[in-house]
């Protein structure tokens, strides 16, 4: 646990270390905002005191961001050769994967928690919804995971970070519209399947606020899925 | 600890990189690992680190198989890879805390061990900055600093000083013999002084087959059959020397390299000391002797017959 947690330390101090947090953060809070409070069908338009807006928008920011973050993760250590270093201590490849995961989760939570005052702000106009509030931020984590997952597959399968950039952004894309749109315009039992690979169909039945297990085994299911394959990958990478 | 290897074989894309390679390491003995560019060192160090899997054959450390127990020894090794990869983005001393945290190290012992290494490396004044900072010298105490961090027993370098300035390869060296004291070492290098330096052993590697183990005097000694003296004479009839010198028993050849400086090559089987009935001859002629000069087979020599097909 020890070891997990000292790669996901480092990852994080490396990302406040560098520009990268910041200019992340800033992303993110700069278009959450400006589309919820400002500009859109934002919150004054509504008049309605949830933080449904947010939650949409900032589930295509982070369909985005989350990529950017976790693109170099493996990619660059395998190019650098710290890859090697890192691997021949006393850390296992399974350790290693799930210490980047926690890392790129961590610095998303820092990001989600920087918007708490946009709850604090709405419960002072009005008469917020906590439920529905709770239920979209655990929604957001939730896909968070997902997609910290599938970068770091990605990331593990090149050692060229924009290549493992768009490639988690291609797969994510799958998950967070393709998959919605082919269950449309499909019927039956492919429509079916479809709906249930979606993310989308689990994410808005979550930000409505119902918690069901199915919505939860899925996401949790892609996390340990895009783990696995990362770990596969990179162990295949040094047989 | 001792390192013992076995039958070590290893394909990449059906290319036999390592071929049946067996050699064992004693405790207190620095190896060194001479080769030329993809024979297979790094890979047989990439083996013994766990870094690669192993094909077939077998690595074990004091008797422990290394596919049974990884994390074992993992723990009791101190790796440097060939191009020295560190985190540039980090500095000194976080890099050298996350290292030792990643050798299962406790708080207390990393933050001793850092301080520690610091000073044995000369780290000192760069400690606050970040890797990607420091000159190539610099870069590579880093690397043989996080390599020693957990104290380990077996220290594997590849290539530990390239890129240092005279200076600083003078202390690596120093430094490495005075681990080799208590440590293993293998260490891997292309510097043939470098070897006759720092080791007790040296292992030639070509085409994944071990062609040649034993210490410098060893290799030398049954590289050689023949010596090679180098003599400069003043005397008029040079002609006269060379005559007189090729009748005394066991020369092969002597061969007049400049009539004006007197230099002179003289070849004879090793095994005979002729110095002695040359020097006796400069004598009883009356010439006079300027230099005579036992010609030692070196050890690039040596590498160049082994690895040169």
């Amino acid at each position: 646990m020890n070891l997990i947690l000292s790669v996901a330390k480092r990852e994080l101090s490396v990302f406040f270390d560098s520009l990268i947090a910041y200019v992340m953060l800033l992303g993110f809070l700069g278009f959450s905002g400006f589309f919820t409070w400002l500009y859109g069908n934002d919150i004054f338009l509504v008049g309605q005191a949830n933080l449904k807006t947010f939650f949409t928008i900032s589930s295509w920011t982070l369909f985005f961001f989350i990529p950017a973050i976790t693109m170099k993760m493996i990619a660059e250590e395998k190019k650098s050769g710290t890859l090697e270093l890192i691997l021949t201590k006393s850390i296992s490849d399974r350790q290693f994967i799930i210490g980047k995961f926690l890392g790129a989760v961590s610095l998303v939570l820092v990001a989600l928690v920087a918007t708490f005052p946009y709850v604090i702000t709405l419960s002072l106009i009005g008469d917020l919804d906590n439920g529905g509030t709770i239920c979209g931020y655990f929604g957001l984590f939730l896909m968070t995971i997902a997609y910290a997952a599938i970068g770091i597959f990605s990331s593990s399968l090149t050692n060229n970070q924009i290549v493992a950039f768009m490639l988690s952004l291609v797969i994510c894309l799958f998950f967070h519209i393709i998959f919605d749109v082919l269950a449309a315009n499909s019927t039956g039992i492919i429509s079916w399947l479809f709906e249930t690979l979606s993310l989308q169909t689990h994410f808005d039945s979550i930000s409505r606020g119902v918690i069901d297990s199915r919505d939860l085994v899925y996401f949790i299911s892609i996390t340990i899925l895009g783990l696995f394959s990362a770990e596969l990958s990179l162990s295949k990478s040094h047989s | 600890m001792t390192v013992e290897i076995s039958n070590l074989t290893k394909t990449f894309d059906g290319q036999k990189v390592l071929n049946d390679i067996s050699f064992s390491v004693k405790q207190g003995e620095i190896v060194g690992f001479l080769g030329p560019n993809g024979a297979g060192k790094s890979t047989t160090m990439k083996l013994v680190t766990g870094f690669l899997n192993l094909e077939s054959g077998n690595i074990s450390i004091n008797g422990n198989s290394i596919s049974k127990y990884p994390d074992l020894i993992k723990n009791k090794i101190g790796y440097l890879p060939e191009h020295n990869p560190l985190y540039l983005d980090m500095r000194v001393t976080d890099y050298l805390n996350y290292c030792g945290s990643l050798q299962k190290m406790s708080s207390s012992e990393i933050i001793n061990r850092t301080k520690e290494m610091i000073k044995v490396c000369g780290l000192n004044k760069e400690k606050h900055k970040f890797i990607g900072e420091l000159s190539k010298g610099y870069r590579q105490r880093v690397g043989i600093a996080q390599a020693m961090i957990h104290d380990p027993e077996i220290l594997i370098l590849d290539e530990p000083t390239t890129g240092l300035d005279p200076n600083q390869i003078i202390e690596i060296r120093k430094l490495i013999k005075s681990l080799g004291k208590e440590k293993t070492v293998i260490l891997s290098t292309h510097i043939l002084p470098e070897v006759e330096a720092t080791c007790d052993r040296i292992l030639i590697i070509n085409n994944g087959e071990i062609v040649a183990d034993g210490t410098a005097e060893d290799l030398k000694s049954a590289a050689t059959a023949q010596e090679t003296i180098k003599l400069r004479i003043d005397c008029d009839e040079i002609k006269e020397v060379e005559n007189l010198i090729s009748k005394i028993t066991g020369v092969l050849t002597v061969d007049i390299r400049n009539e004006e400086t007197g230099e002179i090559l003289v070849k004879s089987s090793s095994n005979l000391n002729i110095t002695k009935s040359i020097f006796e001859l400069c004598v009883k002629n009356q010439w006079i002797l300027h230099e005579m000069t036992p010609n030692q087979t070196k050890l690039e020599d040596i590498f160049r017959n082994l690895t040169l097909n």
